[in-house]
């Protein structure tokens, strides 16, 4: 390890609100202490998957105990239709309903409890029409929320049709519930001269603010949003805590006083958008190596009923679809399936884990044809370093240290040794098998929407030394204000102790981005460090005038200021004495990433300003008779530049690894024949819990700096570490083919991989275990 | 009557009329209390964010200490106990409880939202003694938390730490013993509680009880509410009289006599599960899959059999070691094979008035031999596809006699008569064993639903007893 030369960044510095987490202090929204005649709101929800309301009956509704009003449609003075993109998705149901459990009327009542209660007195009378249910029949019928994008280079048919090897082959990828563990929120409290203030959870306070504005009919200065800290969002609550926060604002608007609206668990997951699931198609030539020739894949993306961010998760999709291999001759089509289900929205990785998961299954479908282990077809197609290395949206890999990561993950997790070893265990046991995967991730950095990647911080330091820093981004529980802080306190050469991170609001720093797309640190990060650099500009000329040395020699550290080598003031009292001379102590910062641009017509660019490396190595152990599994140990090794707080980066390595891996295994979405989410509350939806977490979990930093200049030479940490989890999914699949032990045979394994499953798959390629034949055969 | 529940929160002592006898714990440290610590994630019992420690004298006076969900359990329940939430640990925020400053110190929260609930099941462990847990003892106590941003390590090792901190200081085990027993002494009469058109009674007597059901014939039995709470808090059902069973000290008791092992009414899972495994340590797994530890520590397993629930973990087993149910009804008694207690999809050979007073499980037969295999998409806390259940006693080989059960397979927990049918009087080898396999197909038609086809509950019972098949005979290793 290099030394650090830093104080504070480079430093395991704790959360900055532990201490209020572990004694119940810290205050979410549902917690803000309730002003006096606060009304409490529940959403009416549709019953039908896709249907025409005849009639809606809201007598009973109105009439029932505490309620003081209800609100529809027509009742919304502004803009009824919203969305991030395109303004698709109606504030509450225009005229007829396109999934189970979009809001038709929202009531505000006495007690959270009275509105409840009061929702579901409605008397609605629907006629129904054909829905869209299912990915496949959807994309049959070419409907879709956005129109279809492709890129492609070379003569794909013809360098398809040479091979040496071809095959064809596809799988389905189920969605994911961000199970953010504060459900959806807002608390609005209208004020004077039309002004209202709402405490939100979400990632985007700005967007919020401007849907409450537009649903108002007023301009965005009438608005202020704030958000102190979610309790999770995962992207659960980058687009789609609007329906929270805009009812909240319509209800308090129509009744003058102030509303909570806290969505109780099954509400929340019936209303809101998951991870998109899909389906790939692939064509894939390749030669003896594995070497990829050409690639053809049709990628169907499962987006709900609207736009929302689809469109922007299928070109991440497709961007990496790459993950760490070069294309040389490929087409990559993406459709944006339209469905009657919940609008499917973001959720960490936003697209990448699902490419990275299609040219992967590719991957492992050749190495299995081949007889090869995986890792090595997978090092055959790495991207080259000074060649073979522009990916197919045209962007020259430059920072590409994936050979030295995974060749240091294959030592120190022992692959080969591993692999032997699980070739013994297979073939000395019946029932249970095991599996051995090492899966490489390259990721992008940066909004592929190129305006978002801006943001903006405002920096106070008070006569007493004490220092106050708002920025754009928002505390979710990734350790952003930890960071943030330690960039200014490194910035000032003060002790972390003095600076404290005010809650995001809409009026003090405007216009943000959403907190998403793991830029958080990189974007607010350089905007605190750009205030505080302005700050301490001004300080050090205040310096070097007044006490007559030269400003290189004026030096902020260990909260003091060195003016020269004779001068040397405590932080406060400087601050004290540039106040008294006027000196303003106060600043705004800004951030643009360099170098980025991309044009989303032809998805050709430079996207990302620099890629995250990772790799994963898992080890599973199946039950051929039940499906049952069991990771049984996983390494990973992570690219995060130079850390700011390895800690907080270790906790978002560890939390995607295991949060992925309930993406690819337990956590299954279930929706019945209707169109009815059957899977929405914790008892039938089953994300890890604390067993599912291996004894044997390695995470390493791969020592790295950032080629680019990021804020201290980090890297995010953010979405990266989450596809590290399809090592798990391809180890529970080595295990199903070594089960089957048919050499070049392909289990046809879907995700998530549950118990069902995988036996299912173990018996497509697998006689049953030397059972004769059952008098009931399925299967 | 007295109206008023009285129970120690934080050691301070409250009396309280509850806003309904279905008001929950939650709803009233949250919206009556002001303590926001405790928090709502699902109000269904299953993530664990509202954990809170619950202090109650067992049958020696001793104190134990329980974590429990504070989202569906009652406020009533409370009365003659004493809880903690998490703002009782640490009086003024900054002194941290050693479980606090081991979470703190190992990055244990992200977003903090369901710490408070993690911190409050760690606070139980420690209360209880177990200041430096294992490995296993950690995931059993946190099995009923969920965190969806750490991925669990950084708690676990806070918790494999905490034992190194410096003891804090806090009410002792006697100060907490005397309020229990004084809260106990000053109840002179049961509660009895009306309240919005919804009546409520805790009887502390068998004989109390049985009278009130007979009088009530239409009143809802309480015992741990862990599947009452969900009525109330997910499908808004309103009850207009409840009767709960657990101030019964009567029906609180396990009792090993010559012939079997009683086990009443008012028994938590935990301990209910903790006698029974003694008798049979098969049901080890299936003890620590049974929901999580709040659900054992509030939940009843006569509540469990009681409830008739076709995917119940703990009947297969009790049906396959032959266990009675006894029921009562004013002062008549009578006994039923547990298995003629289901009729139906949830109906019952009960009449209007009549009651699980205890099950009966016969003590164990050392030739016989047990499995119980539990399958769910997640191994802690989550609902079986199918849950099974086998008591086979061989003699020279041969099936001498065997009872085969399984939930999730039909309407009801239910028996495999024509797989056992095809067992018995045969030789325990592969061809009896796949010949059972097949008629298991005759025995059930199970459904699809999210959580199983019908096709994989099928396939499954089969191989399960194939598993138990291989695993009796010693012939291969079995289990991930």
């Amino acid at each position: 390890m290099t030394q650090n030369k830093y104080q504070t960044v480079g430093t395991s510095v704790k959360h900055e609100s532990a201490h209020l987490h572990v004694t119940g202090r810290a205050q979410y929204t549902d917690d803000i202490p309730e002003v006096q005649g606060t009304l409490h709101a529940a959403f009416g929800l549709s019953e039908r998957a896709h249907a025409r309301i005849v009639s809606m009956d809201l007598t009973a509704v109105r009439a029932a105990p505490g309620v003081v009003a209800v609100i529809t449609l027509d009742d919304v003075p502004g803009e009824k239709y919203v969305g991030p993109v395109i303004a698709d998705e109606p504030v509450f149901a225009d005229g007829k309903v396109d999934y189970v459990g979009q809001p038709l009327f929202a009531v505000a009542a006495t007690s959270h409890d009275l509105a409840r209660r009061a929702a579901r007195l409605a008397k609605v009378e629907y006629e129904n029409l054909e829905p869209l249910l299912d990915i496949k029949s959807a994309a049959d019928k070419q409907a879709y929320v956005l129109p279809p994008a492709r890129i492609s280079k070379g003569n794909v048919p013809e360098t398809l049709a040479q091979g040496p090897h071809r095959h064809q082959g596809s799988f389905y990828c189920g969605g994911q519930e961000q199970f953010y563990l504060e459900g959806q929120v807002a608390y609005a409290l209208p004020g004077e001269n039309a002004e209202m203030q709402v405490f939100c959870s979400t990632q985007h306070p700005s967007e919020m603010q401007f849907i409450i504005a537009h649903a108002l009919h007023q301009p965005a200065h009438t608005v202020k949003v704030q958000c102190r800290r979610m309790g999770g969002g995962f992207g659960g609550k980058e687009s789609q805590s609007w329906p929270f926060a805009a009812v909240a604002a319509l209800l308090a608007h129509h009744t003058g006083r102030p509303v909570k609206l806290r969505a109780d668990r099954d509400d929340d997951f019936m209303m809101t958008g998951k991870r998109h699931d899909f389906r790939v198609e692939y064509d894939v030539a390749y030669d003896d190596d594995g070497l990829i020739k050409a690639i053809k894949f049709e990628q169907q993306l499962r987006c709900g009923y609207s736009a929302d961010l689809s469109g922007a998760v299928a070109d991440r999709q497709v961007f990496h679809t790459d993950n760490t291999y070069f294309l040389e001759t490929f087409d990559i089509l993406s459709l944006r399936v339209k469905t009657n289900t919940q609008s499917n929205t973001a959720f960490r990785g936003f697209g990448g884990p699902q490419g990275i998961m299609a040219i992967e299954y590719v991957i492992e479908d050749i190495a299995r044809r081949l007889g090869k282990d995986p890792l090595d077809v997978r090092r055959r197609n790495f991207y080259g370093k000074t060649e073979r290395n522009v990916t197919p949206y045209q962007m020259t890999v430059e920072d590409n240290v994936i050979h030295e990561l995974v060749d240091q993950l294959e030592q120190t997790a022992e692959y080969r040794r591993r692999r032997e070893d699980i070739t013994r265990f297979n073939a000395q046991n019946q029932v249970l098998k095991k599996g051995l995967a090492l899966v490489p991730v390259k990721f992008g950095i940066s909004f592929t929407a190129t305006h978002l990647n801006q943001a903006g911080a405002l920096l106070h330091i008070y006569t007493d030394g004490s220092v106050l820093i708002n920025h754009g981004g928002t505390e979710m529980g990734q350790g952003l204000n930890t960071k943030v802080a330690q960039v200014v306190a490194e910035e000032l050469g003060i002790g972390i102790e003095h600076v404290r991170v005010s809650a995001t609001d809409t009026s003090k720093v405007s216009n943000t981005s959403a907190t998403a797309a793991s830029s958080g640190t990189d974007l607010n990060g350089k905007a605190a460090q750009d205030a505080a650099r302005k700050i301490k500009a001004v300080l050090v000329a205040y310096a070097a005038d007044h006490y007559g040395c030269d400003t290189a020699d004026v030096v902020f550290r260990s909260n003091q200021v060195h003016c020269g080598e004779r001068v040397i003031l405590p932080f406060a009292k400087f601050v004290q004495e540039a106040y008294n001379a006027r000196v303003p102590l106060w600043s705004s910062g800004f951030y643009r990433t360099p170098k980025i641009h991309y044009d989303f017509k032809t998805l050709t660019g430079r996207p990302f300003y620099y890629f995250v490396y990772g790799a994963a190595c898992a080890e599973v152990i199946i039950d051929t008779l039940t499906g049952e599994n069991r990771l049984v140990r996983a390494d990973v090794l992570y690219d995060a530049g130079r850390p700011i707080n390895p800690a907080v980066d270790i906790g978002q390595i560890e939390g995607g690894f295991i949060q992925g891996m309930g993406w690819l295994t337990t956590e299954e979405l279930w929706w019945n024949k209707d169109g009815r989410l059957m899977t929405h509350a914790p008892s039938t939806y089953k994300i890890p819990s604390i067993s599912d977490c291996p004894e044997a979990l390695n995470v390493a930093f791969f020592s790295n700096g950032n080629v680019e200049n990021s804020v201290y030479q980090s890297k995010a940490v953010g979405e990266p570490p989450l596809p590290l989890a399809l090592s798990v999914f391809f180890a529970i699949r080595d295990a199903v083919h070594a089960a089957g032990n048919q050499p070049g045979t392909l289990a046809p394994l879907d995700a998530p991989a549950t118990a069902e499953q995988i036996l299912r798959a173990v018996h497509a390629v697998a006689p049953r275990l030397k059972l004769p034949e059952l008098a009931t055969e399925h299967g | 009557m007295r109206q008023t529940v009285s129970f120690y929160l934080n050691g301070v002592l409250q009396h309280v009329v509850p806003a309904s006898p279905t008001q929950t714990v939650l709803q009233y440290l949250r919206e009556q209390a002001g303590l926001v610590g405790t928090k709502e994630g699902c109000a269904e019992g299953d993530c664990g964010a509202c954990t809170v420690t619950e202090a109650a004298l067992d049958a020696h006076d001793n104190v134990s200490f329980r974590a429990i969900n504070a989202c569906i359990r009652f406020l009533p329940t409370l009365d003659g106990r004493a809880i903690w939430t998490v703002e009782g640990l640490s009086a003024d925020g900054q002194a941290l409880h050693p479980v606090q400053q081991a979470m703190v110190d190992h990055h244990g929260s992200q977003c903090g939202f369901c710490t408070p609930g993690f911190v409050m099941s760690l606070y139980t462990m420690y209360c209880n003694g177990k200041v430096r847990p294992v490995r296993e003892e950690v995931l059993d106590h946190l099995s009923g938390n969920l965190c969806r941003c750490t991925g669990y390590r950084p708690i676990i090792d806070a918790a494999l730490d905490m034992g190194n901190y410096p003891a804090p200081e806090g009410a002792t085990m006697a100060q907490v013993q005397g309020w229990l027993k004084a809260l106990r002494d000053a109840a002179t009469e049961p509660l009895a509680i009306t309240e919005s058109a919804q009546r409520y009674w805790a009887p502390c007597s068998a004989d109390q009880l049985a009278d009130l059901f007979l009088a009530h014939p239409d009143a809802t039995l309480l015992a741990g509410g862990t599947d009452v709470g969900l009525m109330v808090t997910k499908q808004l059902k309103v009850f207009p009289k409840v009767i709960y069973l657990g101030n019964v000290a009567e029906l609180d008791v396990i009792r090993r006599d010559e012939t079997s092992l009683y086990i009443g009414a008012a028994v938590l899972l935990n301990e209910g599960y903790e006698a029974l495994v003694r008798e049979y340590p098969e049901a080890h797994e299936l003890w620590k899959r049974f929901a999580s530890m709040p659900i054992r520590n509030s939940g009843t397993l006569v509540g469990n059999v009681a409830n008739g629930s076709p995917i119940g973990d703990s009947a297969p087993l009790l049906i396959a070691l032959q266990t009675r149910v006894v029921l009562r009804k004013g002062n008549a008694r009578r006994e039923l094979p547990l298995e003629d207690l289901y009729l139906d999809y949830r109906k019952q050979d009960r009449e209007p008035g009549e009651f699980v007073e205890a099950i009966k499980v016969p003590l164990r037969d050392p030739a016989l031999k047990v499995a119980t295999y539990k399958l769910s998409k997640r191994f802690d806390q989550d609902i079986s596809a199918v849950c099974s259940a086998y008591a086979l006693r061989l003699e020279n080989g041969q099936v001498a006699s065997v009872r085969i059960a399984h939930g999730g397979m039909a309407a009801t927990s239910k028996r495999a008569t024509e797989a056992e049918a095809a067992l018995v009087g045969k030789s325990f080898d592969e061809s009896a064993v796949t010949a059972a396999m097949a008629a298991l197909a005759a025995d059930y038609q199970p459904l699809s639903d999210m959580r199983a086809t019908s096709e994989y509950r099928l396939q499954t019972a089969q191989n399960l007893l194939y598993r138990f098949y291989l695993e009796t005979t010693g012939a291969a290793a079995t289990r991930v």
